[in-house]
């Protein structure tokens, strides 16, 4: 019987020659993550057990949700991470000035490769399936265990093959596509699956479409999402990663749940409504919602091309007057890149507050704080009740090209109403 | 008997303890804030042994295991569902907070009902209504780590 590519994952890492779902194994793991918020539980879970880490070079841990320090709660977490980081020797800890958020950084680094199992005590571990790695999230007492053994336990997940077809229409970016998929399926549609994306279509793809599809696979209830590799991954990992590594295709005889085709040339900008990421509407029908926020950044949408985007939007233009337009780069690579490239001045002409790297606005943290009633259009990843502020504020999902002509119009809208 | 606090689907991780107060590191304060978002009488209210009942997708979103862990601090006995979304019902078998998972059976049970369940035997009896509803006993992996009382417990006792 042939295999998935996250079952021959699976099978290579527990020393299996083949698995199917619904097995339960234990899988050697090539990188552990924590940041500032599940790090800390994490760390005492794993004092509870007495040893010490399995290696120092495969844990990941960053200070990006709360951080730079938005408080002294904050600060104490951070500095339980720190020292808990000094002790260990741990080699990837990213301190502030290095850092940048977990999802957008690690593969940045070169931390993650084809073929590779991470899990991270974030449920947007996910995004790292854009580089043919089965990433997942899960909670800090895994990571606790997992940080002084090595291994964690999985159950194979089912699959659903998501075919993407034809070619992608101007201003219809991955966040459309991932929007899309969670509109069709719900934000169950995939529960325990795992999102295995093939076809032509891929090809269409960026890199950064792709992090950003799989980054919201757990939007649909995934356990990861998960895409092959071709020339433009190997152009990424060029010069970032230097190990070995052996990428995976899926069998053609590989066993699927369901199979779910995407025609591209079909898709339109789209916004994902409050409080679910399933509420899914063309933009194109949504342009009288007026807005006071709108966020371009997260470990959804802070990478380069997103930048370029927004850049591309706000050429020329101020932000409307009623709006906070605040974008976040999502690493500091990526912040230093979108300076050389102008794109950082031209946001400042626009009236945009640009913010050091962190996740900040998106969990309702900090940098960003929505009160009663107000409403942003926002390129993170969860619009749930509360999600950036006051309980009864609302979050509008969409691209960064939707969220910048947002910024401008004072309304949702479509980049086609502002680059002219 | 245990009260049941009712609710439907997609309840999220984030109205089960706002992201807001994640930078409070102590559980017993953390807990004071368990499901504010969606049931301000949930968290002043809830004792000891009381059961969550919900429809679909239970605990959606983050990986926080403060989610299952406020909960659990709060007393919840378990929590039945109709589904769980997947990293919270990792995180509630590993910090050893039962979680069934019991279909469309769900919607027998309202609130206000009186329940008795029975982990040993799958059982969970609507006690005013005098109905059994039957569930599949745990799988034995995942009841090894919950008979050591969770996952760390299970770990130590690993060479």
């Amino acid at each position: 019987m042939g295999m998935t590519m996250t079952e021959k994952i699976l099978a290579k890492h527990s020393g299996r020659d083949s698995v199917s779902a619904g097995d339960l194994l234990v899988s050697q793991l090539d990188l552990i993550l924590a940041n500032d918020i599940t790090g800390p539980p994490a760390i005492d879970e794993f004092e509870k057990i007495g040893r010490s880490v399995f290696d120092k070079d495969r844990i990941a841990l960053v200070p990006d949700h709360f951080s730079p320090c938005k408080d002294i709660k904050s600060a104490e977490m951070c500095k339980r991470l720190r020292d808990f980081a000094r002790e260990h020797e741990i080699t990837n800890y990213f301190e502030v000035g290095r850092m940048g958020i977990e999802h957008a950084l690690l593969p940045d680094a070169g931390l993650i490769a084809p073929g590779e199992v991470i899990i991270g005590a974030d449920s947007h571990t996910c995004t790292y399936g854009a580089l043919n790695a089965l990433a997942t999230g899960v909670g800090q007492s895994d990571v606790g265990a997992a940080m002084a053994s090595g291994t964690t336990w999985f159950k194979v997940p089912s699959a659903i093959k998501v075919e993407l077809k034809g070619k992608l229409p101007k201003y219809v970016k991955g966040k459309d596509i991932i929007l899309t998929l969670i509109g069709m399926i719900g934000v169950d549609g995939a529960r325990y699956q795992s999102l295995e994306f093939c076809g032509e279509g891929i090809s269409e793809l960026e890199m950064s479409d792709r992090f950003t599809i799989c980054n919201m696979a757990i939007e649909a209830g995934a356990k990861n999402g998960i895409f092959p590799v071709d020339e433009k991954t190997l152009a990424f990992l060029k010069g970032r990663v230097t190990r070995e590594f052996a990428a995976v295709t899926a069998d053609a005889d590989a066993v699927y749940d369901s199979e779910i085709t995407i025609e591209l040339d079909k898709l339109v900008p789209v916004v994902a409504y409050p409080h679910l990421p399933e509420n899914v509407h063309p933009v194109s029908e949504s342009t009288g919602i007026v807005i006071d926020q709108a966020v371009i950044g997260s470990c959804t949408n802070g990478r380069l091309e997103d930048l370029a985007q927004a850049a591309e939007v706000l050429k020329g233009k101020k932000v409307h007057p009623h709006v906070r337009c605040i974008i976040i780069p999502a690493t500091q690579e990526i912040y230093q890149q979108a300076m050389k490239l102008g794109y950082i001045d031209t946001f400042i002409d626009a009236g945009v507050a640009v913010s050091t790297p962190t996740c900040g606005p998106c969990l309702g943290g900090y940098m960003g704080i929505l009160a009663h009633g107000e409403r942003a259009v926002s390129t993170t990843n969860r619009n749930f009740r509360g999600r950036m502020g006051h309980v009864d504020s609302e979050v509008y999902l969409a691209s960064p090209y939707v969220a910048a002509a947002s910024a401008v119009m004072g309304r949702i809208a479509s980049p086609e109403e502002v680059i002219k | 008997m245990s009260k049941v606090w009712r609710y439907g689907d997609h309840v999220d991780t984030d109205v089960i303890i706002p992201a807001r107060y994640l930078n409070i590191a102590d559980f017993e304060e953390l807990a004071e804030h368990a499901m504010e978002d969606i049931d301000l009488n949930f968290a002043p209210n809830v004792q000891k042994g009381d059961i969550i009942v919900a429809g679909r997708n239970f605990g959606c979103g983050s990986s926080r295991e403060h989610a299952p862990m406020v909960l659990k601090v709060k007393g919840v006995q378990c929590i039945i569902a109709d589904s769980f979304a997947r990293i919270f019902y990792r995180n509630a078998i590993n910090i050893g907070l039962p979680a069934l998972e019991i279909g469309k059976e769900v919607e027998k049970i309202e609130a206000g009902d009186e329940l008795e369940v029975n982990l040993t035997k799958g059982e969970i009896k609507i006690v005013n209504k005098g109905l059994v509803i039957n569930t599949k006993p745990l799988p034995e992996f995942v009841q090894k780590i919950a008979d050591c009382g969770g996952l760390i417990n299970y770990i130590k006792g690993e060479k």
